[in-house]
């Protein structure tokens, strides 16, 4: 197995940094605005935007949705995904929302987001964030608004990201090929 | 790992403390799906379920048709009264027939114990016992279970009294064998005559005094004398029952600490329960009512996608 390394920690800072430069010249105010990671591994990413863009004075609200019972390869596979929990203590109703996830890959993942989000309500706008995005490797057409580094792979690729939402030095992407 | 060990859920006793630590992790999710303004996700939206009803119910059978189209499968109904059974058809024949017309899944109710273990030898669809006899009911148990957990933190270390008809009650059995593999304590209390000869066998304390029951238990899950199962009489009278073994809230109150009184229904108002013990603010007899929905959509949810 081959790990090549897309981001170390410091990259990954400035990377960081310009997403919320970008969201804060998107949007002229977020009074409107709410944050939406998607369980399991998109709430880490999130978390980090969401401190720094409270460091920056900016305080959006902040929530997990789990889009498990809306996905697509259900019976489709050996075993079903275990579902994890919804956080979403605002309501979606009007909002505009930014989903947020750490890789874009086929798009299936963010299509049954969309479907869940759906669900809590009608939201007035919806953006998609993301820190990876696998060029050339989707299924359905969808495209993120925000996106912290593009990478062409191939099926057989996989991209892993280490990221704890203390914003600590161990936070990389590697790219890993599997035999 | 998401996966249950088997393939159909015909009682507790086939299935690991670890599936059923999974079925109630799912439920949690679930229990969140059915308080949102749209209490539907489409998972089992190719999923074909037929309810096979050889027996009254009225809370089971709309729990487990909710908690499908909750799913959103497709769910069609049978019932023994009014159908070919009348007529002399077979269960294999009859269960047969309803799989040949593409049903993926079985919701069975059946008079007799191990019905379904029977049918699960001999057809091809995933089977869930919602009651076979006096034999078992899993999904009372488990949302009985899920109900304890929901109320107390946690089922392990709990004590649990079962108290009531123990000898014709499938509830009892199937709440002893899903209680103790959570780790709780679990005793049956009843007169001698409504308790089976060899219960304590299953590792479970055996108490004739429902005050003494109600002092040691955090949790009371109060059963139903089954009058239409008993061909003999096992007591001289429901009002001596009453009298012995009904509980009020006075009992409830005097007893100084926290209580949870829990009841599978339909209650017999005045028999086991008084009214005003069955409205008391120790009952969390409505919660298990809701909390079923949320663990039969996670039973079916696991099983469907298994398949």
């Amino acid at each position: 197995m081959q790990k090549k390394l897309i981001l170390d920690s410091k990259q990954l800072d400035i990377t960081l940094s310009r997403l919320c430069q970008q969201l804060i010249e998107n949007h002229s105010n977020f009074s409107n605005c709410v944050l939406l990671g998607l369980q399991p591994r998109g709430i880490f990413l999130a978390e980090l935007i969401h401190q720094r863009l409270k460091s920056l004075k900016v305080n959006v609200p902040l929530g997990y949705l789990d889009a498990t019972f809306h996905r697509d390869d259900f019976r489709r596979r050996d075993t079903p995904v275990k579902a994890s929990e919804n956080r979403v203590p605002f309501a979606i109703e009007g909002k505009n929302v930014v989903l947020i996830d750490d890789v874009l890959f086929t798009g299936r993942t963010v299509r049954a987001a969309l479907d869940a989000m759906i669900s809590f309500g009608r939201p007035a706008k919806v953006e998609l964030l993301v820190l990876v995005d696998r060029k050339a490797t989707r299924d359905l057409p969808i495209a993120a608004d925000y996106v912290g580094k593009y990478v062409d792979t191939h099926d057989t690729q996989k991209v892993l990201v280490e990221l704890k939402a203390d914003g600590s030095t161990r936070n990389k992407i590697w790219l890993i090929n599997r035999e | 790992m998401s996966k249950l060990s088997q393939r159909h859920l015909l009682g507790i006793k086939d299935i690991t403390r670890e599936d059923i630590e999974l079925i109630f992790e799912t439920a949690d999710n679930f229990k969140d799906v059915i308080n949102r303004p749209i209490k539907k996700v489409p998972s089992l939206r190719d999923v074909t379920i037929a309810n096979v009803f050889f027996e009254n119910s009225t809370r089971t059978r709309l729990s487990f048709e909710l908690a499908e189209k909750r799913l959103s499968a497709d769910v069609v109904n049978f019932s023994a009264s009014g159908s070919s059974v009348k007529k002399g058809e077979t269960l294999l024949d009859t269960v047969n027939n309803i799989l040949a017309m593409k049903v993926d899944m079985v919701v069975m109710r059946h008079a007799s114990a191990g019905a379904p273990h029977f049918l699960s030898k001999h057809i091809r669809a995933n089977i869930v016992n919602a009651g076979d006899g006096t034999h078992e009911h899993p999904t009372q148990a488990l949302l009985d279970g899920f109900s304890i957990r929901e109320k107390l933190g946690g089922v392990e270390g709990t004590k649990i009294a079962i108290i009531g008809d123990i000898l014709h009650s499938r509830v009892a059995l199937s709440n002893i064998f899903a209680l103790k593999k959570m780790g709780a304590e679990v005793m049956v209390c009843g007169p001698p005559t409504l308790l089976p000869k060899f219960i304590s066998t299953l590792g479970v304390k055996v108490e004739l005094e429902v005050k003494k029951a109600l002092e040691w238990c955090d949790v009371a899950n109060v059963l139903r004398i089954q009058l239409e199962r008993q061909q003999l009489k096992y007591f001289p009278s429901l009002r001596e029952y009453t009298l012995y073994y009904g509980i009020n809230k006075k009992m409830l109150d005097d007893l100084k600490k926290k209580i949870v009184l829990m009841h599978p229904g339909p209650i017999n108002r005045g028999v086991e329960l008084t009214s005003d013990a069955a409205d008391s603010q120790h009952s969390i007899i409505l919660d298990q009512v809701e909390n079923g929905v949320a663990v039969r959509m996670a039973v079916l949810y696991l099983l469907a996608g298994a398949a």
